[in-house]
Formats: structure tokens, C-alpha cells, sequence
């Protein structure tokens, strides 16, 4: 069996705080979980939920509490492991002095590429992220979104084998969020492993093999996301139309009327006699959709569940 | 060593892109103002007061980059946050701290190195023809230089571990402490117990002791420096920054970047 691209081992990370930092807050707790190589692995959590602690851990931009993690079967605790690692950090911000070329050169220097093949590689990054018709803007002048593809461009420059992305589509439109959904199903088709972090769920299911998620600093499941979240649908929505002078169908007393349109929730078992109701009352049916739970629902349950565990807790402690 | 000079050249282009060298003209123009001004009172002292205020200027000017500029090396690199993806590369911190020092130290000695030739030319003005003494001038702009990057060293020692107030604060306490140093050692006609001393004694060689590198009033007034102690002021210069340095790398090896 291969090696994971990604081991972590009980990673801790607490925070002084306090006067005189006596006190200590847990921002991840025993974490402890794989990525596998080849895949594309979300790491899904509310905001605060420890999914950047974990990514700076493994970055060696902080140090873990207790615990360890291993890159490519090299310890975090080495620099060189990141030779064949590419990060962006969430909502990027660079050397706004430079361009985009001269910031992508100068780190393309620290993985000893020779000035020939930096000078290929940035040109092909920039048209990658489409940054090639702002090469000689100062990136000062960069939009948010434009920085994040520059910081999308720094981090796959050396062609890694691990990419480690934290909250790669915030700040993008929705054109630029399908470029770096395309890129990261381009990194995946060329066998690179690829860990993200994000709190949007259809992001998770639509590129992820697998996703992690992590509320209040624990790692609460791993798996395949539509196992994991349950994205089993919980009913059905019709959207329709009456005809001014038509029949009132029954439904009518269920739905939600928006403008001229209806809005009906219905069991999915409900769904055809339904129909058949709006068929004969002469209805134009707009759209019929499932119902799914949406992330900040399944993470709302989850920190629901951890104070009603605390509480239990508290009450046997009295 | 590759990835020190990488960083040190991108540093130095920093300081090129945000204007840090604009300061040359106001040295320009302080030269040119002065010696204009001693060309009218010639009264023998030309030299005296152009080499004075010549150095002083390159030492304030030099104190101010070095100061301000040096606590903001690491600093602001952690509040902007360029530094996440930076350190995400095979890059160790230590040699990202050195490139940043031998940065900033090759600016001042862009700097310092126009400004003594500036001052040099504003010497020739208002004296003329120059004698071979002269030349220590740039004796004095050398010392002057290694100063500074003992400056920037400690600036960059307390960025890695305080706010950049306190680290500007820090800076400057030093520097005014290390400029008594040698007073420590030599304090006469004060009544103190002897431990007090003792322990004063044993601070006057911790304190960075500024005035090894302090010929000002030698060179102003014509005088030689002393080859032994140009090569004393830089071998302290040396250990002392290497002492510092290393401290400032062990501090920041395990900061957590937040």
C-alpha cells in the first residue's frame, strides 16, 4: 500500500491568552486523519472550526501543542518537505511592490529552478489563471480576487505533488470560482494530491473524493461527502404558475406564494400525485428540485449537539 | 546561501520601490545649503563644520532607515501576512531573517556610500585642493555603516518577538544605553557600592558599545584613524551582529505566525 500523501497524529494546538498568558485555549484537538495520494480532500468546517490551525500546522507556520503530521512521508518538522508542497494562504496578500511575474520569480527561485525555465513557468502560471494581460501591474493594484490567483499561481508554479489550498475560491466571482474548481480537477486528472479547506458545501461535493469535517477544533468524520453530510434529499420543492381563472388545487393551502409563483414542500412519496393535481388545475410547473440540507445547517446541528453534550457533562459533574 | 541573497535582493529592491533612497536628496540639498553657507564665513574652519555636519547627517539619516525600516523587516511581513506563503517555500526562517538583514545593510551602504560621496564633494567645494587626510572621511562613513547594520541587527532581534512600537522603543533605549557604555566602564567620583559597580562594569560590555565606532571629531578636525582601530570597531561589529542575529533566529524559528 502507498504511503498517504497526508498523515496527521494527534495534532494539538493550544493558545496562551490571558493575563500573562496563563491560560491556554484549544484551537484543534487530537487530530488525527489522512489524505491519500492522488486525492482531492475537502476539509470542511463554520469559520473558527481549526481548519487554518490545521493547514498553518502542517505549513510549519505554527507548531503543534503535542502531535505530529507528515508530508510525503517527510516530518512537518522539515523544510525540506516543502520543496514538493504548493500552499496558498487564505485571502492572500503579497509584496504589493512587485508584479505578478517578479513575485512569481522570486519564489520560484527558492525551489532552485534555473532563470530559463522560471521565465516559462510564470508565463504558463499566469495564462493558467488568467493573469497574463496584467503582468505589468503592480500587484497593489490587484483586486482580491486577482490575488488569489496570483496566490493560486505561487502555489502550483513548481508543480507539486501535495497542494495545500485554505479557502481557495473566497473573494472570486463566480467565473473565478469555476477556474479554480477546473484547475483543482486538473491537478487531481495529473495524480497530485489536493487538500482544501472551505465552507461551501456544493464545492465539497462537486470536486471532493473525500471530505473531513472539523467543528470546535475536533475532527467530527471523514468520508465520502455525500455519506458524510447525508446529503440524502429531504424532500422535494415545486415551483409553479396558476392560471388566473383555473382551478385551486389543493396544494394551494402548503405553498408560498412569491409574486405570480408558488412555492410547495412536499414528501418525495407526495411528489407525482402532486403533479397530477397541478396537471388537471392547469398549473405550469416551473421547476422541481430536492431538498438537501445545506453545510451551515449540518454544522449548526453538530455545535448544537456539542453544547447539549457539555451540558450533559456539567449536570453529571454537579 | 542562494536563498540569503534571494531574499536580501528582494528586500533591497523593496526599499529601492518604496523610495527609501528619495532621502539622498535632502542630504543633497543639506550639502549643497552648507556649503554655500561655510563658503561665505571662511574663517579656517571650513572643513571642520562640513565633515561635522556631513557625518551627522549620514548617521541620523542612516539611524532613521535602520531604526524604522529594521523593526519592520519581520514585523510587518507577519502583519500583511507576506510572509505565509513565503515561509511555505524551502526556505529556512534563519535565512529568510539574514536576507532581510544583509537587505536592509546593503541599502544603508547604497546609501550611506552616495551620502559619503556627497560629502566629499561638498569637502572639495569649500576646500581645494584636498589633502590625502581627507580620505579618512570615508573611514568615518565605514564606522558609520557598521553602526548601523548593529542597529538593524537589534531592531530585527526585537521585531521578531514584540509589536513594532516596543521594538522602535526597545531600539532606541539601547542605542542611547550603548552610546554611555564606555562612560560605564570608566565612571569615576561617584560614590556607589562596589557590587552596584561591579554589576554596571558587567553591563557597560553587554550594552552595545556604540562609541567604537564613533571618529567624527578626529576626522573632522583632520586626524587619522587607526588601522587597528578600524579593524577593532569591525570585528565587534562582526560578533556582536553574529551574537544577535543568531538570538533573532532562535526566537523566531518557533514564533507561531497568527
Amino acid at each position: 500500500m502507498s504511503t498517504p500523501a497526508i498523515e496527521i497524529e494527534n495534532l494539538t494546538k493550544e493558545y496562551p491568552f490571558g493575563f500573562l498568558n496563563l491560560k491556554k485555549k484549544k484551537s484543534l484537538e487530537n487530530l488525527s486523519m489522512q489524505v491519500e495520494t492522488g486525492e482531492v480532500f475537502g476539509f470542511l468546517g463554520p469559520n473558527g472550526a481549526g481548519k487554518s490551525t490545521t493547514i498553518k500546522l502542517l505549513m510549519r507556520l505554527i507548531f503543534p501543542t503535542t502531535g505530529t503530521a507528515r508530508i510525503l512521508g517527510k516530518s512537518i518538522n522539515h523544510v525540506f518537505m516543502h520543496g514538493d508542497i504548493g500552499y496558498l494562504p487564505e485571502q492572500p496578500y503579497f509584496y504589493d511592490y512587485l508584479t505578478a511575474p517578479e513575485l512569481l520569480d522570486y519564489f520560484a527561485r527558492f525551489h532552485g529552478l534555473p532563470a530559463s525555465e522560471r521565465h516559462e513557468r510564470v508565463n504558463k502560471m499566469l495564462k493558467k489563471v488568467g493573469l497574463e494581460t496584467a503582468k505589468k501591474i503592480q500587484l497593489r493594484n490587484y483586486s482580491k480576487g486577482m490575488l488569489q490567483r496570483v496566490g493560486l499561481a505561487q502555489a502550483i508554479l513548481h508543480e507539486p505533488q501535495v497542494v495545500v489550498l485554505d479557502e481557495p475560491m473566497s473573494g472570486l466571482d463566480p467565473l473565478g470560482r469555476r477556474e479554480v474548481r477546473d484547475i483543482i480537477l486538473e491537478l487531481k486528472k495529473e495524480g497530485r494530491t489536493v487538500l482544501f479547506s472551505t465552507h461551501i458545501l456544493s464545492d465539497a461535493e462537486m470536486l471532493c473524493d473525500r471530505v473531513g469535517v472539523i467543528v470546535g477544533g475536533k475532527l467530527r468524520g471523514v468520508g465520502a461527502p455525500e455519506n458524510l453530510l447525508g446529503i440524502a434529499a429531504q424532500g422535494m420543492e415545486v415551483l409553479f404558475e396558476l392560471e388566473r381563472e383555473g382551478r385551486r388545487p389543493e396544494l394551494l393551502g402548503r405553498a408560498t406564494r412569491t409574486g405570480e409563483r408558488y412555492r410547495a414542500q412536499l414528501k418525495e412519496e407526495e411528489l407525482y400525485g402532486a403533479l397530477e393535481e397541478l396537471k388537471v388545475a392547469g398549473a405550469r410547473i416551473l421547476s422541481v428540485t430536492q431538498i438537501k440540507p445545506t453545510l451551515e445547517e449540518f454544522f449548526v446541528d453538530l455545535v448544537e449537539a456539542d453544547r447539549a453534550q457539555a451540558s450533559a457533562v456539567e449536570v453529571r459533574g454537579k | 546561501m542562494k536563498n540569503v541573497l534571494t531574499v536580501a535582493a528582494n528586500t533591497f529592491r523593496e526599499a529601492v520601490r518604496d523610495r527609501v533612497l528619495y532621502n539622498l536628496v535632502v542630504f543633497a540639498l543639506l550639502m549643497i545649503a552648507a556649503a554655500i553657507f561655510v563658503g561665505q564665513i571662511s574663517i579656517g574652519i571650513e572643513q571642520s563644520i562640513i565633515v561635522s555636519l556631513g557625518l551627522t547627517a549620514i548617521s541620523v539619516i542612516g539611524l532613521f532607515i535602520a531604526v524604522f525600516i529594521g523593526v519592520g523587516l519581520v514585523s510587518k511581513e507577519m502583519d500583511k501576512r507576506t510572509l505565509y506563503a513565503l515561509l511555505a517555500k524551502p526556505l529556512e526562517r534563519w535565512q529568510f531573517l539574514l536576507g532581510k538583514f544583509f537587505g536592509l545593510v546593503l541599502t544603508l551602504a547604497v546609501n550611506t556610500a552616495a551620502m559619503g560621496i556627497g560629502l566629499f564633494l561638498a569637502l572639495w567645494v569649500v576646500k581645494h585642493p584636498l589633502e590625502k587626510m581627507d580620505l579618512y572621511v570615508f573611514v568615518a562613513v565605514y564606522l558609520i555603516l557598521l553602526k548601523l547594520a548593529l542597529i538593524v541587527a537589534l531592531a530585527l532581534l526585537f521585531s521578531c518577538f514584540t509589536t513594532q512600537f516596543l521594538a522602535i522603543l526597545f531600539t532606541a533605549v539601547l542605542y542611547v544605553a550603548g552610546a554611555f557604555a564606555a562612560g560605564l566602564r570608566t565612571m569615576q567620583g561617584v560614590n556607589l557600592p562596589s557590587s552596584t559597580t561591579a554589576m554596571l562594569h558587567g553591563i557597560s560590555y553587554v550594552l552595545p558599545n556604540f562609541e567604537n565606532f564613533n571618529v567624527m571629531a578626529a576626522v573632522a578636525h583632520g586626524a587619522g584613524v587607526p588601522g587597528s582601530m578600524v579593524l577593532y570597531a569591525t570585528a565587534y561589529a562582526v560578533v556582536y551582529g553574529a551574537v544577535v542575529l543568531a538570538t533573532a533566529a532562535m526566537v523566531f524559528s518557533r514564533r507561531d505566525l497568527k
